[in-house]
Formats: structure tokens, sequence, C-alpha cells
């Protein structure tokens, strides 16, 4: 029992996932002051918004509205997402084994990030959280389609292993996923479904600064917009870990950890240079955008992937 | 100082209100966020909602419609809270003070902890003044 909670709060749980995913934070906010010719935020910049808010800031609790929803749904997402991070670690760090169909499980609580943010911007009461949650929901509907038949094809393609561990060990007893025609595909369509589920730029218009005045957060503040933030930095470590995991043949131990570590800097610098070329879309063109073109990547994949590809 | 201290001055958000401003001071506040003064590099952000504000910067003349907004966004920010006033009108009022519609300076309205005077202020003086305020604390 000790040594699951263990797991589950130290490492690679709670505490480890959050420490990386913030210093990957700080990586993306680096790489995209570096894109604009600024010298960007020192390297414990995470660390101070996240104990400034969680230490020093008062929380303000909206007059209409669900108040215990709405503090508890960041807790929600942490839960979501620290969850999530312990299912994809273990096996990827080859600490257990894992069950027989946790990649499934894990499709599931990687959503409830989103939902709880969700809950929580419907249960503030103020109108532009609740367009930002209704564009989210939109999103939701878009993206999660393509990540499922991403995660179906990775599953297909290892032959029908439904587990984490045996994906990766097909992966690295035979050759990485990513090194065919079909892995190619499924790593396209599987960043950019990493792009929207973190809501970075050309999918953030839940959030949408400009227009809605950061959307669904708009009525977070102190405590639980830390806890948001920690959510946020736990995704941002084991979403990449997760396409590290399934097509990239995850980390083998000794001196390979380097490579493991240089392969997930590779994806985040991916995501953070799409973040920083592109201009965000309308919700109309995101779901389009995900539901034919993304689909028919991956379906194409599928094709590809049952030829032997 | 304390770690709390420390980690709130090192990640100041700002929350820009600009009051009946003629503009000038706006653009020199988002001159300071562009590339080349690089606010970011303190740890500050522009934010866009009030909630999330450790830093409410506000600049132009603040007039009797302005007052009851001034007041309502003060209200509404989670403390601790500084204000910087920025600009003549800001500080003092500049040329508008003895206007008709003129509410008073920021400071008789909400209290404030850092002036920053200018007509409109160089992007070098907001920075030197908000890393003093940084400071201070």
């Amino acid at each position: 029992m000790a040594v699951y909670l263990f797991y589950f709060l130290i490492f690679p749980g709670l505490l480890f996932m959050a420490v990386a995913g913030a210093l990957l934070s700080w990586y993306d906010r680096k790489i995209t002051a570096r894109v604009q010719f600024r010298k960007g935020p020192p390297l414990l910049q995470p660390f101070y918004d996240f104990f400034k808010l969680l230490l020093v800031k008062e929380t303000i609790l909206p007059q209409h509205g669900s108040r215990s929803l709405f503090l508890l749904a960041p807790l929600f997402g942490v839960f979501g997402a620290a969850m999530a991070g312990l299912f994809i670690l273990l096996p990827l760090f080859g600490i257990e084994t894992g069950f027989r169909g946790d990649i499934i499980v894990i499709f599931y609580l990687l959503t409830l990030p989103s939902f709880s943010y969700i809950l929580g911007s419907l249960a503030s009461g103020n109108p532009l959280a609740a367009v930002g949650a209704s564009r989210e929901m939109k999103l939701i509907i878009s993206y999660e389609l393509t990540f499922m038949l991403v995660v179906a094809a990775v599953i297909m393609k290892s032959g029908q292993q439904f587990d984490m561990n045996s994906i990766i060990e097909t992966q690295q007893t035979g050759r990485p996923f990513i090194g065919s025609i079909s892995g190619v595909l499924l790593f396209v369509a599987g960043v950019f479904c990493i792009q929207a589920k973190l809501a970075l730029v050309p999918f953030d218009m839940s959030e949408a600064e400009t227009e809605l005045a950061s959307g669904i957060y708009i009525e977070y503040s102190g405590p639980p917009y830390a806890m948001i933030k920690l959510a946020k930095y736990i995704m941002f470590f084991i979403l990449p870990a997760f396409l590290v995991a399934i097509l990239m043949n995850g980390m083998n131990p000794g001196i390979n950890i380097v490579w493991f570590i240089l392969k997930i800097l590779g994806v985040v610098l991916l995501l953070t240079l799409i973040r920083n070329t592109n201009p965000r879309l309308k919700i109309k063109q995101a779901s389009g955008f995900f539901l034919i073109w993304m689909n028919l990547l991956v379906v194409i994949a599928i094709v590809l992937i049952a030829f032997g590809l | 100082m304390g770690f709390k201290d420390h980690c709130f001055r090192k990640s100041l958000w700002v929350f820009h209100f600009g009051g009946a401003s003629c503009n000038n001071c706006d653009i020199e506040i988002l001159d300071c966020l562009t590339p080349r003064h690089d606010l970011e590099r303190f740890g500050i952000l522009l934010v866009g909602s009030i909630r999330h504000a450790d830093v409410l910067l506000v600049n132009g003349s603040i007039n009797r419609r302005d007052r009851d907004r001034l007041l309502e966004l003060y209200r509404q920010a989670p403390k601790p809270i500084l204000v910087v006033a920025i600009g003549a009108c800001g500080c003092t009022g500049g040329i508008f003070a003895e206007g008709n519609t003129f509410a008073g300076p920021v400071d008789k309205i909400i209290p404030v902890d850092a002036y920053i005077p200018g007509c409109p202020p160089k992007p070098e003086a907001i920075i030197s003044g908000i890393v003093k305020l940084a400071g201070k604390k």
C-alpha cells in the first residue's frame, strides 16, 4: 500500500511530474522568447508563478453559481492528470507492467482535466467563462475521435496488444512505430491532438486571452488557479511522454535516459514552434481540421497498417 | 524577506486599466512588453482578467465615470495587489487636474504603491519603476 502511495505522490507521480512539467513549461516559454528575439523568463519562473498563486494570493469566490463545484473542479483536474500520468509513466520507466487494457483507461483519464475545467468554469456563472466552456466542449468533440483513432491504430500496429507495456516492448524488440509511413502519419495526427489537449495556440480558443480574457479560467484566483496551473504542468509532461511511449519506443534503461529526454524535448519543441507560427483558429475551422483532415490521415494510416506498412 | 515575498515579486502579473487616456501611456506600456524591452525576463506577464492580476497599472486622467469602474476593479482584485499610477495624468491629473469631470488623481480613489511620472514616461522609466516596486516589498 505504502509503495503505491509513493508511486502516486512522489515518483513517478505527482511531485516528479509537476517538477518535470514545470521545467518543460519554462522550456516552452524560453523557446517562445527566443523565437521572438527576447531574453525570456528565468529557469524557476513556473515555480514562482505556482507558489505565488498558492501561498500569497487570495481566493475570490463568485457571487452567483456553485461554489463547491467551482473549488473542487481544479482538484479533479489535478487528480485526472496525475492518475493518467501514473499509468503512462509506470510502464514507461519499467517500474510496473500495468494491466491489460490500461491504454484505454489512460485515454479516459486524459480527458478528465478538460472536463473539470468545463465544470469549474460553468459553475462560476461568468458569461465569458460560459463561452469558453462551450468552445472547449466543441473542441473536445472534435479532437477526441482523432485521438481515439490514433490509440486504436497503435493497438492495431502492435498486434492487438491493449497494454502500454507490451506496446513499448513490441517497439523495443522490433523497431519504433515512427520508423514506418503509417507511424509518421500517426505522429502528425498525435502532435495536433496534443496541441489541442494542451490548448496551445492554434487551438486555444477556449481561453483566448485577447477576446475572452482567459475564458474558462477567468474567475479563478489564488490556490484554485494554482491547482489549474499544476494540472497544466503535469499535462505538459505526460502528453509528450505518452506520444514517445506509443510511437517512439519509450525509454531503454541506462544511458538511453538521455535519449528519452531528448525525444521529449524534441516533441515539446515541435509543439512550441507550431504554437509560435500559427494564429488562433475559429472553433469551426478547428472542428473541420480534426473531423475531416486529421481523421482522414489516421484512417489512411490504419489502412497502411492493415497492409503492413 | 521570506519565501512568499520572493515568489510574489518574481512573478508580477500585470492588469492594465486605461482611464480617459490620450493613449500615449498605453502605447508606452505595451512597448515594455514587446521584444525590445521584454518585461517577461522579470517574470512580468500581461493578463486579461483582474482575478489573475498582482499589479494594477492605471494611466490616464480618471473622470467621474472611470472612478466607479476603477473602484470596482480594485474591489474585485485578489489581495495583495500593487497599484501603479503611470503618467502625469495618473499621478497628479496633469493638464486635466482643473477639469469639470475630473474625479481626482488615482491616489485619491485607491491606495497607490508607485508613481511613474512623465508625459508619457519612457518604457525605460516604466521598467525602472516596476523593478523598484518589485524590490521594495
